[in-house]
């Protein structure tokens, strides 16, 4: 199977790895995120913190690798034999890959996180034990675990600070996990409103915390089953195969122009985000 | 060497093991108090870190399981040979198991009941852990059947509720004579109502010993799916380091191992403190360490398999992570259970040392600590070194708070196993005497053939 089974008919793929009896569902939520416009300021992971009532830890816990970014950069520095002022970076912005084949949902002895219909890896807070499984199969390990009790006894958002909370997202309190949702009270709010018109949600419609804040446009979000949207569109002109090859040589060297790839796609968990870049078989 | 003496009367048979219910040495106390202590210290790290949260216990994000899952691990292996001896060897006629399967069998309950309290100590919201198990419920929300953690619950329930009862029902004969021998006062009405009304008659021990073999029978399959299952929690996940296919017999044997080297440390400890030397003799102690010794190199052959899989598969993230393992942090705790786990049991070839109680003792509890650390190297090392570089995380250590609850799990176990020896005939009486009696009619058999045989009748 190829990143084209996703595209094009992702009602059969759904069959193939069946979450609900839906048999054709109007949407999947996908993204794509230009890394070659990425300049890793960070604003997508402040936005998210404040969209989806993060905690912040502070430094202590931090260092701890406690953070609770649902949304992080990852810094890679080039090595290029140049020191710090002057060395070069690349920026990977990583969150929850919404991944199709999900290595976190098997696992689960409560079933706490499930695929939806319309391709969002969801976290049920309520049902989770907080066995950390999920976490543990997570390639990517995107997925955060309330260490401490945040909203209370750690007072991370102590008296007035408490009214920049995101009344539309819970606080999760101590022993659950939590991870990006694709800010799916905004996709939610979005669907039910198309609804009671009587119509599919339009293309930039709704747009997730992350690329609303992101001042180069990196991230495109939308409904990947709907050929007109954005998503769609850059999917299927970067056709990427898992066949890495085609994308390290350049077109007259007999390659592709082709840029793009999803990330550890070699274990088959069906990603749902794309990262537009070229593969290059070296550092820089 | 004899296994036991044959010339033991029944009553003294009864007599020694009815004294240890009653007045061990001093040593027991010394223990009894050293594990309460421990306990202690695992009680007060518990409870700080439920009411402050599990961060304490210095998890983060890429290392979401720490020492709690590798001893969760460790008991659930030590649990297996109490199996081994009272159920398999019963079935192979072994008959060398009777004085000792008692405490094996109780071993095998009590790590168990240890294992079951590191789940609870690991998980986030321990008050919802009823969610896991598949009770009925009016909205119907079910765990999820696919996930291995589940079916460990299951598997762990059923395999703790078979071994209570098989350890119960091998008793209720002894209970007997508990009860026919004890002072009025809260042990006698206890055995009593233990003992279930047991007289010894023909029609009891027949139906007694048709249960005891379908527990058996029963039990075997159970404890080989058990450590599979808990094996599954790795094999079947998608990590670098987890995702091997040899893991459940690997695991099945680190299980019987680690089993086995407890029930020398055991056998030495309660030979000495309720004085059952006559009982638990040195031809015994001979035969589990060679049994040890045996289990130990098929170990040691999975453990090669496993590294050789590694290194000659094509999963480079897997192959990266036994490198690490080899030459990482962690290298120190990775080699010495290697050596503890493969060449310590050397020591047993010599046959010098067979019987060699300081010896045996020191190799029993070094093989343990090699078989702990070997469930700890399979844990933490995957999460230290992940897929991509940016989840690496080779300096993120457990903190005293996880120190101290494993630390206390070990005198939680001494503590029920302690408790248990006093109260419940740790050497099985009957089966004793059963061994004692067909050894006996062997000899005189054999006497007789001899004497046959001398005076040149019987040649043919």
């Amino acid at each position: 199977m190829s990143i084209s089974t996703l595209l094009e008919n992702y009602s059969e793929f759904r069959h193939f790895h069946p979450v609900d009896d839906v048999p054709h569902n109007p949407y999947k939520w996908a993204m794509s995120i230009d890394l070659d416009a990425c300049s890793g300021c960070n604003a997508c992971s402040v936005a998210c913190y404040a969209e989806n009532n993060l905690p912040v830890v502070g430094r202590e816990k931090y260092l701890h690798g406690q953070a609770m970014h649902w949304m992080r950069i990852e810094r890679y520095w080039d090595e290029d034999g140049r020191e710090f002022p002057d060395q070069g970076a690349q920026f990977l912005p990583m969150m929850c890959q919404q991944c199709e084949a999900a290595p976190c949902e098997t696992v689960c002895p409560v079933g706490a996180t499930n695929h939806t219909p319309d391709g969002i890896n969801s976290q049920i807070y309520n049902r989770c034990i907080g066995s950390r499984y999920c976490s543990a199969n997570c390639p990517y390990k995107v997925r955060y675990f309330n260490w401490y009790d945040y909203p209370t006894t750690d007072n991370v958002w102590p008296a007035e600070m408490n009214q920049q909370l995101n009344p539309d997202v819970t606080v999760r309190g101590k022993g659950v996990m939590e991870k990006c949702t694709f800010c799916i009270q905004r996709v939610t709010v979005a669907k039910n409103n198309a609804k009671s018109e009587g119509r599919l949600v339009h293309d930039g419609e709704v747009q997730t915390a992350c690329q609303q804040a992101c001042p180069t446009s990196a991230i495109s979000f939308g409904n990947l089953v709907d050929p007109e949207s954005r998503v769609h569109k850059q999917w299927q002109v970067q056709k990427v195969e898992l066949d890495k090859d085609a994308q390290t040589k350049d077109k007259e060297e007999g390659g592709s122009d082709l840029r793009g790839y999803r990330i550890l796609e070699e274990l088959r968990p069906y990603p749902s985000v794309m990262y537009l870049e070229r593969v290059r078989e070296t550092a820089i | 060497m004899k296994d036991i003496r044959e010339d033991i009367a029944w009553a003294q048979i009864n007599k020694d093991v009815l004294k240890s219910l009653e007045n061990p040495r001093r040593m027991y106390w010394v223990i009894l108090f050293i594990a309460i202590a421990m306990v202690g210290v695992a009680v007060g790290c518990e409870v700080y870190q439920y009411t402050t949260g599990l961060g304490v216990a210095n998890f983060s994000n890429p290392h979401v399981w720490g020492l709690y899952i590798a001893t969760f691990i460790f008991w659930i292996g030590m649990s297996h040979s109490g199996t081994l001896l009272s159920a398999i060897l019963h079935l192979m006629h072994a008959d060398w198991r009777k004085p000792i399967y008692r405490f094996a069998e109780a071993m095998t309950t009590f790590s168990l009941m240890t294992a079951g309290l590191f789940v609870a100590v690991h998980l986030g919201r321990v008050w919802q852990i009823y969610y896991a198990l598949p009770y009925p419920n009016m909205r119907q929300v079910w765990p999820n059947f696919q996930s291995p953690l589940l079916w460990d619950a299951m598997a762990i329930f059923t395999y703790l509720s078979s071994s209570i009862l098989f350890l119960y029902v091998g008793m209720i004969p002894d209970l007997a004579i508990c009860r026919d021998n004890m002072n009025p006062g809260w042990r006698k009405k206890l055995y009593t109502a233990l003992a279930l009304g047991w007289e010894g008659t023909d029609r009891q021990w027949r139906n007694f010993r048709v249960t005891y073999l379908t527990i058996a029978c029963f039990l075997i399959p159970l404890a080989v799916s058990v450590h599979s299952i808990v094996a599954s929690d790795f094999a079947m996940s998608q990590q670098p380091g987890w995702h091997i296919t040899s893991f459940p017999p690997y695991f099945v044997a680190g299980a019987l191992y680690s089993g086995c080297a407890a029930i020398i440390t055991l056998f030495i400890i309660l030979r000495y403190v309720f004085k059952f030397e006559e009982y638990m003799t040195m031809g015994i102690l001979k035969k589990i360490v060679r049994l040890t010794f045996a289990i130990a190199m098929v170990w040691t052959y999975l453990n090669l398999i496993e590294y050789a899989a590694v290194w000659y598969g094509h999963d480079q993230a897997a192959k990266d992570v036994l490198i690490q393992k080899a030459t990482g942090p962690y290298a120190p705790f990775w080699w010495a259970m290697n050596f503890c786990g493969s060449i310590v049991p050397l020591i047993m070839l010599f046959k010098r040392f067979q019987t060699h109680i300081p010896m045996m003792m020191a190799v029993s509890i070094l093989l343990n600590l090699g078989m702990w650390l070997e469930r700890w190297m399979i844990v933490a090392p995957t999460f230290s070194h992940g897929y991509y570089p940016w989840t690496w995380d080779h300096d993120q250590w457990p903190s005293l708070v996880q120190w101290g609850i494993v630390f206390g799990s070990f005198g939680w176990f001494g503590l029920l196993f302690m408790v248990f020896c006093k109260v419940f005939p740790s050497v099985s009486m009957y089966e004793v005497k059963e061994m004692v009696y067909h050894r006996s009619q062997a000899t005189k058999k054999l006497e007789a053939t001899g004497k046959m045989a001398a005076a040149g009748k019987g040649a043919h």
